[in-house]
């Protein structure tokens, strides 16, 4: 294959959505570790039924306006199931082993699993995209999927407000705070169990997000959800377990190999994903942006 | 345990009584039922064992690792590929298997047995698991990629063809072996001192103890184990794909370590049992299986996080206290 610039060019771009759509996933599964320390394999879950919701809402409500419904609806009925699931089950084991919480976590994927199928079915599904995001952009003279721009306007909106929420306001305070030393904030009379609660709906309600906005661009079915939990994990460990900001540059640095990888060594590019987990486990445990105190677990 | 006499003695009794029940129950299986539990039987003792050589690593050595499928799979393409691609004889061909798995062991442990935390250990053994998997998924010239190896060429001997009976028994020579040398090898001094450099990680090195060295050797010897149930495996099935590899593989066998129970020797295999039982007898019902799973696997987080096993260890541990035994 020819050097070419204008290829490395749309490789870029779609690297930059798919990276998008890691760091949607990503920040959540992030967030959870960060503040609660727990690792949460269902997190995959969560956001393909983000996907399938979205697939009824849009089945429902035709046209543009099912799209945006999905967007705002979808989301949110994960983040209630995402609260549910929280309250009844996952702050019951919050003292003990993490091997005993990722096996909990584990299960939650056999069970919505099998929900999904109960309710959806086995069948592909495949949701449309609205007419004023179908088309093409041009740009430097290629085109691309209008999609593949709101993609990556949603992956940095979200980033965005997740700063501002972190930095600017009490509640991200006391997110920090609570990441940094759980007993003293609890021991200030501030209730951890809450904002445990809290962390894990806005967690969930990501998941379902980034499942929204990933549905018009994939078939859904129902190893969707274990497919990508792998890619966000490694993403996330990659960029410092329980960082923000990690997530966000594991995420770039993820979608860039694959993006680069399917070009030039099409049958191996997840391969490269692997090594640079590897590699970065070895040689920077913490991750790029973790702090050696963080590399807990 | 070291009272000796009467209990040495016992151990004796329970072990003859549960070997004559092994070499009596597929003559029942094949009459009294059919030739599906027989294949039943062969398929618990195939996960028994590469339940209970991911244990030296989980619960002995107290690393969660995420990537075991790889030497499951690793055995039995080694196996397969020999007899399929060269004129090697059987035994050749699963000799060499378990030690192809113990080098990748030794290639994966070497990097990974000097990472400290949970999660970090479980990432770096999945990706190198999933490296594996790729590369048999993907190499068609060498592996036939995703369609397997199907129809492996197993010798008349223990061809499954038309009875499941001589491949049992083949299977429960094998696996009785390595279950023996499991157990001598968890016995042994070496066992002893990984289990303390699980619980006690400091106190081991202080005392001189080379950490990374015990833990090396220990996933070596899984790996080597699990390769020869990974061969098992092909047998069975007579085919090998790469969902063998793949990282559910690997899960599948960390919730039969904690169905059973992992500080017991015979937990896994107990979990492995269930695991299989279970599946086979939910699905006949329902096609909901990872439902069921799923609610059993939490209940067991949430009431009974030592397993069934060792809920039953507990309370056999009782009652004999009750007896003054």
């Amino acid at each position: 294959m020819d050097f070419d610039a204008s290829m490395l060019f749309i490789q870029f771009i779609s690297g930059l959505s798919r990276a998008m759509i890691l760091f949607l996933i990503a920040s959540g599964l992030t967030l959870v570790f960060g503040v609660m320390g727990v690792v949460n394999f269902a997190h995959g879950s969560f956001y393909m039924i983000g996907a399938y919701m979205a697939f009824t809402l849009t089945q429902g409500l035709t046209g543009s306006v099912g799209f945006w419904a999905a967007l705002l609806i979808a989301p949110t009925i994960v983040c209630i199931i995402g609260g549910l699931v929280e309250v009844i089950l996952l702050r019951r084991i919050y003292d003990k082993e993490h091997l005993l919480q990722i096996l909990l976590t584990y299960a939650l994927i056999f069970i919505f699993n099998d929900a999904i199928k109960m309710i959806w079915g086995v069948d592909l599904r495949i949701v449309d995209l609205p007419e004023s995001l179908a088309g093409f952009l041009t740009l430097f003279g290629h085109r691309f999927p209008v999609y593949y721009f709101f993609i990556i306007g949603v992956g940095l909106a979200v980033a965005l407000l997740l700063w501002l929420l972190l930095k600017k306001t009490r509640f991200g305070k006391l997110l920090r705070a609570s990441a940094e030393h759980r007993q003293m904030v609890d021991l200030l009379g501030y209730n951890v169990g809450g904002l445990f609660t809290l962390v894990f709906i806005m967690a969930t309600w990501l998941g379902g997000l980034s499942g929204a906005v990933i549905a018009p661009t994939v078939r859904l079915s129902l190893g969707m959800g274990i497919e990508i939990i792998i890619e966000a994990f490694i993403v996330v460990i990659v960029g410092g377990l329980g960082n923000i900001w990690g997530a966000l540059l594991g995420a770039l640095i993820a979608g860039q190999i694959y993006a680069f990888g399917i070009l030039y060594v099409p049958n191996y590019a997840m391969a490269f994903l692997f090594i640079l987990a590897a590699v970065i486990i070895i040689f920077r445990p913490y991750g790029l942006l973790g702090k050696q105190a963080q590399a807990r677990g | 345990m070291r009272q000796g006499g009467q209990n040495r003695s016992a151990r004796w009794l329970y072990g003859a009584m549960a070997g004559v029940a092994l070499i009596v129950l597929p003559f029942v299986l094949e009459k009294g039922f059919s030739e599906y539990y027989l294949y039943l039987a062969i398929k618990i003792m195939v996960w028994a064992l590469f339940a209970m050589s991911f244990n030296l690593v989980l619960g002995y050595g107290g690393m969660m690792s995420f990537g075991h499928a790889a030497f499951l799979g690793i055995g039995g393409y080694t196996c397969s590929l020999l007899l399929v691609k060269t004129s090697c004889s059987l035994a050749l061909a699963f000799a060499v298997a378990p030690f192809a798995a113990a080098a990748a062991g030794a290639i994966i442990g070497y990097f990974s047995v000097r990472i400290k935390g949970v999660f970090y250990f479980a990432t770096i053994t999945l990706s190198f698991a999933q490296l594996v998997f790729i590369l048999a998924f993907k190499w068609r010239s060498f592996t036939f990629g995703d369609d397997g190896i199907q129809g492996i060429p197993v010798p008349a001997l223990i061809s499954t063809d038309e009875t499941y009976i001589n491949y049992y028994f083949f299977a429960l020579i094998i696996v009785a072996i390595s279950v023996y040398l499991l157990w001598k090898i968890v016995k042994s001094p070496f066992g002893l001192m990984l289990r303390s450099l699980r619980e006690n990680p400091e106190r081991a090195t202080f005392i001189g103890m080379k950490v990374q060295n015990y833990r090396l050797i220990a996933f070596v010897i899984s790996a080597f184990f699990s390769g020869i149930a990974g061969v098992l495996y092909a047998f069975l099935e007579t085919a090998i794909s790469p969902d063998i590899l793949f990282w559910s593989m690997s899960g599948e066998v960390i919730l039969m370590g904690l169905l059973g129970g992992m500080h017991i020797f015979l937990g896994p295999a107990l979990g492995a049992a269930i695991m299989v039982l279970l599946n086979s007898f939910i699905t006949s019902y329902t096609e909901y299986w990872g439902m069921v799973l799923g609610i059993i696997l939490i209940l067991i987080v949430l009431f009974f996080p030592k397993g069934i096993g060792g809920v039953m260890f507990e309370q056999s541990q009782k009652w004999m206290r009750k007896k003054g035994v």
